[in-house]
């Protein structure tokens, strides 16, 4: 392992690598930054790029850069503006707006970056210590074992979806499942579903999927909703980025509490930084003491904290899953997770022993990439908040020059943007009628891997009797009926506890 | 004083050396110029196996000067299918164009996922190749491939032969092919699919399956990290890179099996085009540039240039459809 670590250290610190950290947490930040582009839209945009440099080591060290760089410039348009960029920093705008409208603009942003740098490079060590761990345990599965694994990812995206979502996002992950048996199975010599035509024999491209649902719908959704177009007006000038000795003293046990928890919840698949960061907050808020409590919404420095370390610390604890099971936990991971299929890399338990050198120039990069973001971000934010007031109208012709180029590059095709623009508004008209768009692309990556997994276990118990030989994939299989037993009955509690109380009336 | 002289000597050694190998090299630079450019089109996307033969090629062609310029095009599609159908339809403007394929192009025109075969491309050359193998992990208690067929025949359908291709695809015919020349029925053999290669030896390792149909390369790199052992392998004798994995014919097993690699130009391209193109490939073998990019990529030098390779193909072909009808895919 410790030559694994060598390896991957002389690979991460390489010329090109730098830059790559560099580039890719440059480009996350400015495009973080502007509201509606959250990081699957980024690093939709960005995989045409990361792979033609051919290199994976390379490619996922930008990628990855890329999603923590939208994270933290995320966090900026919600201090400054109270306009996310990102879902992850929602929960930042909490305290860090009313901070921002106090005056204090250049304080929270220095505590936001200083929180995020925590978070991230807590995360990136428990990384290094778990990703080992349970790749070794990984070792050991059966295809029976990572059916169930993928059973229960798809069913703790119903489970985690906002309420009211719960039955959307179970719809959407059943269309990304049936999306993915078009073409050639890889257990079967037969093209499905395939229409006759040529160009769907080998299935709907990841690459195309992946902008036609984030990147495409982002540009039609600017132009058709004008509202969100308008540049918001920045809340005063940022001045003094200080913040004092005793407010540092009391975020620190919040920074290390909540990078801990954030990192579990990125952890967990279908849970994310969107997730970390409410939890976080909530967490904090309630055991903060009385006077402390009445802070909280009013800027209160252990409000910001919270969530901004805990969504930088789920953002590297959702790596786990990717790196060792190579089963994607989040919508983003799902993106990253197909940029390394199309580079020839194929994620899992044996990524750690047979491409040490990916591996673990991953995980370094993210303690470079911290470290980066926190050494340009500090000096450099004034300027970079700048682009907050660029009109939207600019920005919608880049996206759409991106994602088309993006989609014809790779495959020199030009069905692929026939099928980018059907699919394109498709999914603009699924995100008007607020159906969710993750779990669409997580079904359709995890689709096929399920169906191999599924048909291999039949194969070699000629049955289904894998499911009580194999005490794991039964454990499995019970936690992923749990989870979407779970929304539902604790909805029908609800209901009728409802009713209960009109009863009453 | 010893020391210094030595070291002098030492230092005069390696600047000759250095001198020569610059000399050397610039002859080769200078190396007559067999094509102006040469343009690939390559069947899959950016990244893949096809891709990656193309442009190592590519780059080994015009860093020795045998050609001077070299551009690709990625066109995916139908497995393959919609290049094969850009070269036919566009032959006439091909004339410096080839197109990259591999032992795919007999098994897919086999089944009929396109409709066309390499008969109607014109033949350059076979250029690299990969042998087959069979593995079990290190702990497995089959030592040779009498203890496989053994357990084979104990066993039955309860022993499980993993590969990273579809049913009826190359993984599968290569163990196919092997039981068959022991005398086995193939197709009492439970083969299962993987996604990919190096899915299929998690399979293995994992304990899921008994024995693995691989290539060679990925084969050998398993071996050297002690975590496999070949019972046999597909060449006609042992190979200088693994020489301790013993081939299939000297256990009694008459297989021999390459996946080779290779380019097809347009129909009907003239004569003296293609004897151009052959002669870069032919010349390419004894370059450094191609020896680099060889050896990073871990290939096999396999060549087989126009009629021979034609023969080869046919062969091939021959062969795989008997034994795709055997088991029921034709």
């Amino acid at each position: 392992m410790l030559e694994g670590i060598l390896l991957g250290l002389s690979a991460a610190l390489s010329v090109q690598n730098i830059l790559m950290v560099v580039a890719g947490c440059l480009i996350g930040t400015f495009i973080g930054m502007l509201p509606g582009l959250g990081p699957m839209s980024i690093i939709a945009i960005m995989i045409p790029v990361a792979i033609t440099l051919g290199d994976p080591t390379a490619a996922l060290i930008l990628l990855a850069g890329v999603y923590y760089g939208a994270i933290f410039g995320g966090s900026t348009s919600s201090i400054l503006l109270n306009a996310p960029g990102v879902a992850g920093t929602v929960a930042t705008s909490f305290d860090g707006y009313p901070m921002a409208r106090k005056g204090q603009a250049g304080k929270a942003l220095t505590i936001a970056a200083v929180a995020s740098f925590a978070g991230g490079t807590i995360g990136a060590i428990l990384l290094a210590i778990f990703a080992p761990a349970l790749s070794s345990v990984a070792l050991l599965f059966h295809s029976a074992e990572y059916f169930a694994l993928m059973v229960v990812g798809l069913s703790a995206i119903a489970a985690f979806a906002g309420s009211g979502q719960v039955f959307k996002a179970l719809l959407m992950t059943v269309l990304g499942l049936i999306l993915a048996t078009v073409g050639e199975g890889a257990l079967f010599n037969m093209p499905r579903f395939t229409m006759g035509l040529m160009d769907l024999q080998s299935g709907i491209s990841f690459i195309t999927l992946a902008m036609a649902m984030f990147a495409l719908p982002e540009a039609i959704y600017l132009v058709l909703d004008p509202k969100r177009s308008e540049t918001g007006s920045s809340s005063g000038k940022i001045e003094n980025l200080r913040f004092s000795r005793a407010e540092g003293r009391a975020m620190m046990p919040v920074i290390g509490r909540q990078s801990v928890q954030g990192f579990f919840i990125g952890v967990l698949p279908g849970a994310g930084a969107t997730i970390a960061s409410f939890l976080g907050y909530a967490v904090e808020r309630n055991i903060a003491s009385e006077e402390e409590q009445k802070e909280f919404g009013k800027g209160s420095v252990k409000g910001l904290a919270a969530p901004e370390t805990a969504n930088n610390a789920a953002c590297t604890g959702s790596f786990v899953p990717l790196l060792t099971l190579g089963i994607p936990g989040s919508g983003t991971t799902a993106i990253l997770l197909g940029a390394l299929i199309a580079l020839n890399v194929t994620p899992g338990p044996r990524l750690m022993i047979d491409e040490p050198d990916i591996f673990w120039a991953v995980i370094i990069s993210m303690y470079i990439g911290n470290l980066v973001l926190l050494v340009l971000n500090l000096p450099l934010i004034p300027y970079i908040a700048k682009i907050l007031t660029i009109p939207r109208t600019f920005l919608i012709p880049f996206i759409l020059f991106f994602t088309l180029m993006g989609a014809y590059i790779g495959q020199n095709n030009s069905t692929e943007l026939l099928m980018l623009v059907g699919l394109g508004v498709l999914a603009t008209i699924f995100k008007f009628a607020d159906y969710p768009l993750a779990p669409l692309l997580i079904g359709f990556i995890l689709g096929t891997m399920l169906e191999d997994n599924f048909a291999r276990s039949m194969q070699l118990y000629r049955g289904l009797d894998f499911i009580w030989e194999r005490p794991m994939t039964l454990g499995l299989l019970i936690l992923a009926a749990v989870l979407v037993l779970l929304p539902s009955f604790r909805a029908y509690r609800a209901r009728l506890k409802a009713r209960g109380v009109a009863d009453g009336d | 004083m010893k020391t210094t002289f030595t070291r002098r000597a030492a230092l005069l050694a390696a600047t000759a050396t250095i001198a020569f190998g610059s000399t050397a090299r610039a002859e080769q630079h200078m190396a007559e110029q067999v094509m102006e450019d040469l343009h690939f089109v390559v069947p899959g996307g950016a990244g893949g196996g096809w891709d990656g033969t193309a442009r190592g090629t590519g780059e080994a062609l015009t860093n020795s000067g045998l050609v001077g310029s070299a551009s690709y095009e990625n066109m995916s599609g139908g497995g393959g299918g919609t290049a094969i159908n850009y070269m036919i339809e566009n032959a006439e403007s091909l004339d410096n164009t080839v197109m990259v394929n591999s032992t795919p192009i007999v098994i897919r025109s086999l089944t009929g996922v396109f409709p066309q075969s390499f008969r109607d491309l014109t033949l350059v050359a076979g250029t690299i190749g990969d042998y087959a193998a069979l593995v079990v992990p290190t702990d497995s208690e089959i030592a040779d491939m009498d203890g496989l067929l053994a357990t084979f025949q104990e066993q039955g359908d309860d022993f499980a032969v993993g590969g990273g291709s579809v049913p009826g695809g190359m993984d599968h015919l290569v163990a196919a092919l092997v039981m068959r020349a022991a005398g086995e029925d193939p197709t009492m053999l439970n083969y299962i699919p993987y996604d990919a290669g190096g899915e299929a030896m998690a399979g293995l390792l994992s304990g899921e399956i008994d024995a693995l149909s691989t290539g060679l390369s990925e084969a050998i790199a398993l071996a050297e990290q002690d975590e496999v052992r070949i019972l046999g392998i597909t060449a006609a004798e042992r190979v200088p890179a693994y020489d301790s994995a013993p081939t299939f014919a000297e256990q009694g097993i008459d297989t021999e099996f390459v996946n080779w690699r290779g380019f097809f130009a347009a129909p009907g391209l003239p004569e003296e085009q293609v004897s151009a193109m052959q002669e870069a490939f032919s010349k390419m073998y004894e370059t450094d540039a191609w020896e680099e990019v060889r050896a990073r990529n871990g290939w096999v030098n396999i060549y087989n240039e126009g009629e021979d390779f034609r023969s080869f193909l046919e062969a091939q072909e021959q062969e795989i459809g008997d034994l795709m009808r055997e088991l029921g895919f034709l």
